[in-house]
């Protein structure tokens, strides 16, 4: 069979092997082509000695590099947290009310929160921070309970209305409707009258009945003007901003049977520096509002002196 | 050429000149592969160490996670948080081996259009998964995630598990999960049971960590979303993963 001989045309000698008169020239294999084949076999090689490879009766080798996928995970992590630590101490040793004063150390606080909300907030407060029906928009000016950093802290570290943290936010308005404080006629009245405040009703006999009603049962926590009053968490009622929705039934509903929001207190899952940052960031969205200098809240206009004491006009 | 080279190419050509030779010795040449890359699973610890806290599924969360397969959330949701630092931070601490242990078939996928669901149980109020399925877009806007409302309105003793629960128990059984004969004989009972409409006592005597509650908000009926949201609400916490041993002997390992 074997019929080598050398090819006229190129000098090349041929394979041997003979189809139907057709033969195969013996040329060598590529240089480059052989070369990289016994680099990669020796790469191979390498590769076991460096890495975890060959199985054993136990567990595998584990290599003289001694890698792992966890270990790898491990290493990152904590130069992750050696990169960021002096960071998280220097905001650690501000004081929330300090933290505006260090543009570069607030830029930080900022962007961490931001990490934060990523992960703890969005499911309620959204993406954005718009927040959904119930669930509060944070980039606002309204705010609820005020929108000043150390009150933002507070806030994320004792929740809302949250069981199990004595000193949580609370505020209960009464379910005037289901409780039978009002009958359906008034409740559908005071509804009228609150949607006057905002001008989203036009004032007519029921609103003026209302208006009685309301400063009977409403304005005690809500003020007079239902600008709202932060110490009870009590919306303000004369703007355009609606919690629970704007409509005449969703009003009525709400007086019938009040809504009580529950946020979580924060402070059993994460650390204190964390909830400052969320606050930095909260703060950050747009409606953040500078320290008072005075327990009484700033921006006052002409109808705050009327508002309980410590209730905000706006 | 030497005669030892013309022997080999010479030999070779009993190969490739018998195809039921070929056959035979590529055979022998796969399986030899196959033994060494697959048999060393069955041993090393990497593929099989022990974990804390896994159990098998209680029926409830076995119905639920039926419906996760037969509405396809495996096509768009994987179930392993591999170990990065950029999966770590967003879905937790990276999935064990052990935790999908009792899974038949597992459901780690390989796409994620949403969001790894590996360790998504716990993180969310049981409303919430009710509003997310059934209308993602009003909890998060940018969603793709088809809605799912109808399994609200569908009884899960209606849909195609009616009554067969211990039968599927039992299957799963045989496949090598460890339920008792007891919990196979009692599968229909704790099924309802978890969903709250049962003797909780005697639950709790078979299945000492489940959660029972009503998970859809409809204390009348149990549903299809019962089963559900009970499925997705023990995924990923069974094992604590923040428990000093775990971390110490996670610490400890090489080689993997």
């Amino acid at each position: 069979m074997d019929n080598r001989k050398i090819d006229d045309a190129t000098g090349v000698e041929t394979v041997g092997h003979e189809w139907d008169g057709i033969e195969e020239l013996n040329n060598p294999l590529p240089r480059w082509w052989l070369w990289t084949f016994y680099a990669t076999i020796a790469f191979s090689v390498a590769y076991c000695v460096v890495y975890p490879a060959i199985p054993m009766l136990s567990k595998g080798t584990d290599g003289a590099w001694k890698w792992s996928s966890r270990g790898a995970l491990a290493a990152e992590m904590s130069k992750a947290e050696q990169g960021r630590a002096a960071t998280l101490a220097a905001i650690a040793a501000t004081p929330i009310e300090a933290l505006p004063e260090k543009p570069q150390l607030m830029q930080a606080a900022v962007a961490g929160g931001r990490a934060a909300f990523r992960v703890n907030c969005v499911q309620c407060h959204g993406a954005g921070a718009a927040g959904f029906k119930g669930y509060p928009n944070l980039n606002d000016d309204d705010w609820l309970w005020g929108g000043d950093l150390r009150t933002i802290e507070t806030t994320i570290t004792h929740g809302i209305r949250f069981p199990g943290d004595d000193q949580t936010r609370q505020s209960q308005m009464p379910n005037f409707g289901k409780d039978g404080l009002l009958p359906a006629a008034s409740v559908s009245d005071v509804a009228s009258y609150v949607l006057t405040l905002s001008g989203k009703e036009q004032p007519g006999a029921a609103s003026q009945r209302g208006a009685a009603t309301f400063a009977a049962n409403c304005a005690v926590c809500h003020g007079p003007e239902g600008k709202g009053g932060r110490q009870f968490g009590a919306p303000n009622l004369a703007d355009a901003i609606w919690l629970y929705g704007g409509t005449h039934a969703d009003v009525a509903a709400s007086v019938t049977s009040a809504h009580a929001g529950v946020m979580p207190a924060w402070a059993h899952r994460l650390d204190p520096v964390t909830i400052k940052m969320l606050a930095a960031y909260v703060h950050s969205l747009g409606g953040g509002e500078k320290f008072a200098p005075v327990p009484t809240p700033e921006e006052s206009t002409p109808a705050g002196g009327a508002a309980p004491a410590a209730a905000a006009p706006r | 050429m030497t005669a030892a080279e013309n022997g080999l190419v010479t030999g070779h050509k009993k190969f490739e000149r018998n195809v039921t030779l070929l056959a035979v010795l590529a055979f022998a040449a796969v399986t030899i592969g196959g033994i060494v890359e697959i048999a060393p699973l069955f041993w090393i610890d990497n593929t099989i160490e022990k974990v804390d806290g896994v159990r098998p599924y209680t029926p409830l969360e076995q119905a639920g996670r039926d419906i996760y397969i037969r509405e396809g959330c495996y096509v768009c949701h994987s179930q392993m948080i591999r170990p990065f630092r950029d999966e770590t931070e967003r879905y937790g601490h990276y999935s064990l081996a052990a935790e999908s242990m009792y899974d038949h078939p597992f459901q780690w996928g390989s796409k994620r259009t949403g969001p790894d669901l590996a360790r998504v149980g716990g993180r969310y109020s049981d409303e919430w998964h009710v509003q997310h399925l059934v209308d993602p877009r009003s909890v998060v806007p940018e969603s793709v995630m088809p809605m799912y409302a109808f399994l609200k309105d569908r009884d899960l003793s209606k849909s195609d598990t009616e009554g067969s629960m211990s039968g599927e128990l039992k299957a799963l059984y045989h496949v090598g999960v460890p339920y008792s004969q007891d919990q196979i004989a009692h599968a229909d009972e704790d099924l309802k049971a978890q969903a709250g409409q049962g003797d909780a006592a005697e639950l709790a005597k078979r299945w000492p960590k489940a959660q029972a509650r009503d998970f859809d908000g409809n204390p009348a009926r149990l549903t299809e979303m019962d089963a559900l949201v009970a499925y997705l609400q023990v995924l990923g916490t069974m094992v604590d993963t923040n428990s000093a041993a775990a971390q110490e002997d996670l610490a400890k390992e090489t080689g993997r």
